[in-house]
């Protein structure tokens, strides 16, 4: 057991780090001028904070790792690469089309298949995964069209999908508990109930 | 009880962290929070849908798996294409009247044990989320985000099932048995003033 003067002088140097700690404050880099990391980091925010694209990337990623640890794997794969050309094509294309009620369609089409959790063979899952994604990166290069670093947006936005998705599979892939199953299923209905109000709010009168 | 060296450490902990400040996020996308926060509060607002809702869970909950999840699962996809056809001004007769029998339904449903096949309940439930669904879709407020509204008025449904499970919990229990088929009647009771209220 440690003394009371030596728990003071351990308190002590903690709070000389603590002091140093605030004493090193780095540059404040709010515009990344010099390094010229601003539309990566732009990018990376922009699809964390972004609830409609993080909806659709969470629910196609549930869809092929609910199936397992193959599916997953392909997904990891896929899924990038597919939103990449996607994202691409949308930059190069001279159109930024309003397509909300697509984007309710693919969360209605994913996340009803995750709600009803059918065993779907793997060419099924692949593609639809490949088609999801390059559909949300056509989206998202599209309107990215008006920024001036729109390459270097576009990549930070691919980083944080591949980390999200990532992470999300991996989590998913380990579930075995009955529950966590349930709700992964929940889940998924829920984002089918938000697309088909979507559907009806883009076309509302 | 906190020691004056847990105390210090509180206060270290405090200083590092304000020596880090994060970045402010004060610009949201125009609608964002409100649309949210609105789509929360909508399925909330009355106690006709809450109690109908509410109702669901508590049978789902008197019933066992797999009711349990598929009658909450239900629910919000059929109120969902409920909505839609509202929000597309696609008529639907007697919704008012539909969701207090809602109430009444349910609520007997749950005062009398009913064990009806699971895709009865199924039907019985997705008929009555069709009229919620309806009421919501035609009372959605323009000018928020579509999505994040969307979202939160599908999780608060959810989370109103939910709290219908939790508190059916108590179905294992005999008491709790007898406190659920009290509150079952409940719900039809207010039902019965719901529709009552609509007819005058």
């Amino acid at each position: 057991m440690l003394k009371r003067g030596s728990a003071r002088v351990g308190l002590g140097r903690l709070a000389i780090a603590a002091l140093l700690l605030g004493l090193d404050c780095p540059r404040a880099e709010a515009h990344l001028v010099t390094t010229g990391l601003g539309p990566v980091y732009d990018g990376v925010a922009h699809l964390a904070l972004s609830p409609a694209d993080l909806a659709l990337l969470v629910v196609v990623t549930l869809l092929a790792a609910m199936r397992g640890a193959r599916p997953g794997r392909w997904l990891l794969a896929l899924l990038p690469s597919a939103w990449l050309a996607g994202g691409v094509l949308g930059l190069t294309l001279p159109v930024n089309p309003s397509l909300d009620w697509a984007i309710g369609l693919a969360f209605l089409l994913a996340g009803g298949l995750v709600a009803a959790d059918r065993n779907l063979p793997l060419p099924v899952v692949s593609g639809l995964v490949t088609i999801l994604g390059a559909f949300h990166g056509f989206l998202t290069g599209a309107a990215l069209t008006a920024a001036p670093s729109a390459g270097l947006e576009l990549t930070g936005e691919w980083v944080a999908l591949i980390v999200i998705v990532t992470l999300v599979a991996g989590l998913v892939v380990s579930l075995k508990a009955f529950w966590a199953r349930i709700v992964v299923r929940v889940v998924g209905s829920w984002i089918a109930a938000t697309g088909l109000l979507l559907i009806g709010w883009s076309f509302r009168a | 009880m906190t020691t004056t060296s847990q105390k210090s450490v509180l206060w270290l902990a405090l200083l590092a962290a304000l020596a880090t400040p994060t970045s402010a996020w004060a610009h949201l996308q125009a609608g964002e929070a409100g649309g949210f926060l609105s789509g929360v509060h909508h399925p909330i607002s009355g106690w006709d849908h809450v109690l109908a809702m509410v109702a669901v869970g508590l049978w789902g909950a008197q019933l066992g798996a797999p009711a349990l999840w598929l009658l909450p699962v239900t629910f919000p996809m059929v109120m969902a294409l409920g909505a839609m056809m509202g929000l597309l001004g696609i008529p639907l007769p007697g919704v008012e009247i539909g969701i207090a029998l809602s109430a009444m339904v349910l609520g007997t449903l749950v005062a009398t044990e009913k064990r009806p096949p699971l895709w009865v309940a199924a039907c019985i439930v997705g008929f009555f989320a069709i009229f919620h669904g309806h009421a919501h879709g035609t009372e959605l407020p323009a000018g928020q985000s579509g999505l994040l509204y969307s979202a939160g008025f599908v999780m608060a449904t959810g989370c109103l099932h939910g709290m219908g499970i939790a508190i059916g919990v108590i179905h294992r229990w005999s008491a709790g048995r007898l406190v659920l088929r009290v509150a079952g009647g409940f719900i039809a009771a207010a039902g019965v003033y719901f529709l009552v209220s609509g007819l005058a």
